[in-house]
């Protein structure tokens, strides 16, 4: 019975959290577009999954991905390996990334938008070897930014410093980049933290500043995503420049 | 009956997938790397089915019933027959007949950063982190309007046919401004939470509202003009929370001004 109350009210959480994605879809369908509303019990249907997906999600984040990522980084910080913490932060960033969905999806857009503008031959295979190259030029710079981002916490580095710097460099990119791929050099940068990654590194990153002598998990906890969004930006640029020149 | 089961083994099927290659660097490092066993294993074990389990069943129902609708919405908000009426559709785009289409940006940009699980847990992290100084509905509203805006300002952009990078350029300059008056507890976090913003629920969302834009307007190509929505939805977060961050510390320091023995949040634990 206890436990039926408690997933009642974890349900009621979700519910809150849902509850503006529904009050808008509804009153744009119904106030603004003035249509019904297609296939009300899928829809019904459709929502109560979301509700039920989002409540199990929440349960297991606490359970696993916190647990998780926390652990490791207290692991990493007895063994005193600097080499394995860096390898595991790289392949962390590297391994989640190159299977993400969005931005497979992103790179095969990517790679039609290429041959539309004649960058790339307009043949399956060209476009397929043009999306590959793109997926892994954005997994690669995702590894690199949790590798540089530890690395951050480790030394005590302010983080604003480093983004910044990050900042200049893509508005100087920009000016020297292919038109065509600074729109998707710029969105590459929201598409590679999925919804797995994002707990796990931030519970990584705070786990780290928590069990390293000197570091606050506030200030220096925090900013591994910033990074993950920030240098794919720069590498889908300057992948977009080098496949220019060649 | 059987037809769903079979959408969901689908879900499932590819939820594990992706979830794979984390699972695998993970354990792959715990085993060869750091060689002690996992504590609370079950109880990770058990986390991990529930976390397959709920996304799978999350992208689920939304695949199967917010998606659609709201694709199809953003398509008729952007039919030239909704926007002009019966009158004749005019050469160039004028902006100012797209203001639903910018309400209707802010409100799902709103709606679906508040319902996005990766923000919940950010938020959770942070609300404890900060003991509780950051609040963990005050971070999500401040990212929603974050990213309400952005996307709002990004389908002005897609309207106007403005370069992105003008407006992408002057949200950084506003973003390193903020920076130096900012406290420094919350500069990571605010960093962190423009990434955080665009995952599964916003993005398919978002990317239908700019591809419906990009190819109804006259002028625009679907394949330039319909990117960049995302840029603007995980630029304008960090603004957003920046600035509430300033306004908790001001509201913080006018309290203390009334009552002097208070300290202020920013300058607290």
């Amino acid at each position: 019975m206890q436990g039926l109350t408690a997933l009642l009210k974890m349900m009621a959480s979700s519910a809150r959290d849902l509850a503006p994605i529904i009050i808008v879809v509804g009153f744009f369908q119904l106030v603004v577009l003035q249509q019904p509303l297609p296939d009300v019990w899928g829809l019904a249907g459709g929502v109560l999954l979301v509700l039920l997906g989002l409540t199990l999600f929440m349960q297991g984040l606490e359970l696993a991905l916190f647990p998780l990522g926390e652990s490791m980084a207290g692991a990493f910080a007895n063994k005193g390996s600097l080499f394995w913490l860096l390898t595991f932060a790289f392949a962390l960033g590297f391994g989640t990334t190159a299977a993400e969905p969005s931005l497979t999806a992103v790179a095969a857009e990517a790679a039609r938008i290429a041959a539309e503008g004649n960058v790339v031959d307009n043949t399956e295979a060209a476009r397929a070897e043009y999306a590959m190259l793109l997926r892994l030029t954005v997994a690669i710079s995702v590894g690199i930014a949790l590798l540089v981002g530890v690395v951050r916490i480790l030394k005590g580095w302010p983080v604003q410093y480093l983004i910044i710097s990050g900042y200049v460099t893509v508005v100087a990119m920009t000016f020297f980049a292919p038109e065509s791929i600074i729109g998707i050099a710029y969105d590459a940068g929201g598409v590679t933290t999925s919804t797995i990654t994002v707990p796990l590194v931030t519970a990584l990153g705070v786990g780290l500043a928590h069990v390293i002598r000197g570091r606050n998990p506030m200030i220096d906890g925090f900013g591994l995503i910033a990074f993950a969004s920030l240098t794919p930006m720069i590498f889908v640029m300057g992948f977009g420049m080098l496949w220019a020149a060649f | 009956m059987g037809q769903f089961l079979l959408q969901f083994g689908n879900t499932l099927f590819s939820t594990i997938l992706d979830v794979s290659p984390i699972v695998i660097i993970l354990f792959g490092f715990q085993l060869f790397v750091i060689r002690q066993p996992i504590k609370r294993l079950k109880q990770i074990i058990t986390g991990m089915i529930y976390v397959i389990l709920g996304l799978a069943l999350f992208l689920l129902g939304l695949e199967k019933a917010l998606f659609p609708l709201g694709e199809v919405m953003a398509q008729q908000l952007t039919d030239p027959s909704f926007i002009h009426g019966d009158g004749p559709v005019p050469e160039v785009a004028y902006w100012k007949d797209y203001l639903w289409v910018y309400a209707f940006a802010a409100a799902i940009g709103f709606a679906t950063t508040i319902a996005e699980p990766s923000l919940i847990a950010v938020a959770i992290k942070a609300s404890e982190v900060s003991g509780g100084a950051i609040s963990v509905w005050g971070l999500r509203i401040a990212v929603a309007i974050g990213v309400a805006v952005g996307v709002s300002l990004g389908a002005f952009r897609i309207v106007t046919g403005l370069p992105l990078p003008w407006f992408i350029v002057s949200g950084y300059v506003v973003v390193i401004i903020q920076t130096f008056f900012a406290t420094k507890m919350i500069i990571p976090l605010a960093y962190d939470s423009g990434g955080v913003t665009t995952s599964t629920v916003t993005v398919p969302l978002v990317a239908a509202l700019g591809l419906g834009l990009a190819s109804t307007i006259p002028g625009r190509s679907p394949l330039i003009d319909g990117f960049g929505l995302i840029a603007f939805a995980s630029l304008f977060p960090i603004i957003s929370v920046l600035a509430y961050a300033q306004l908790t510390a001001y509201m913080d320091r006018r309290a203390a001004g009334k009552d002097n023995s208070t300290k202020t949040k920013g300058e607290a634990s």
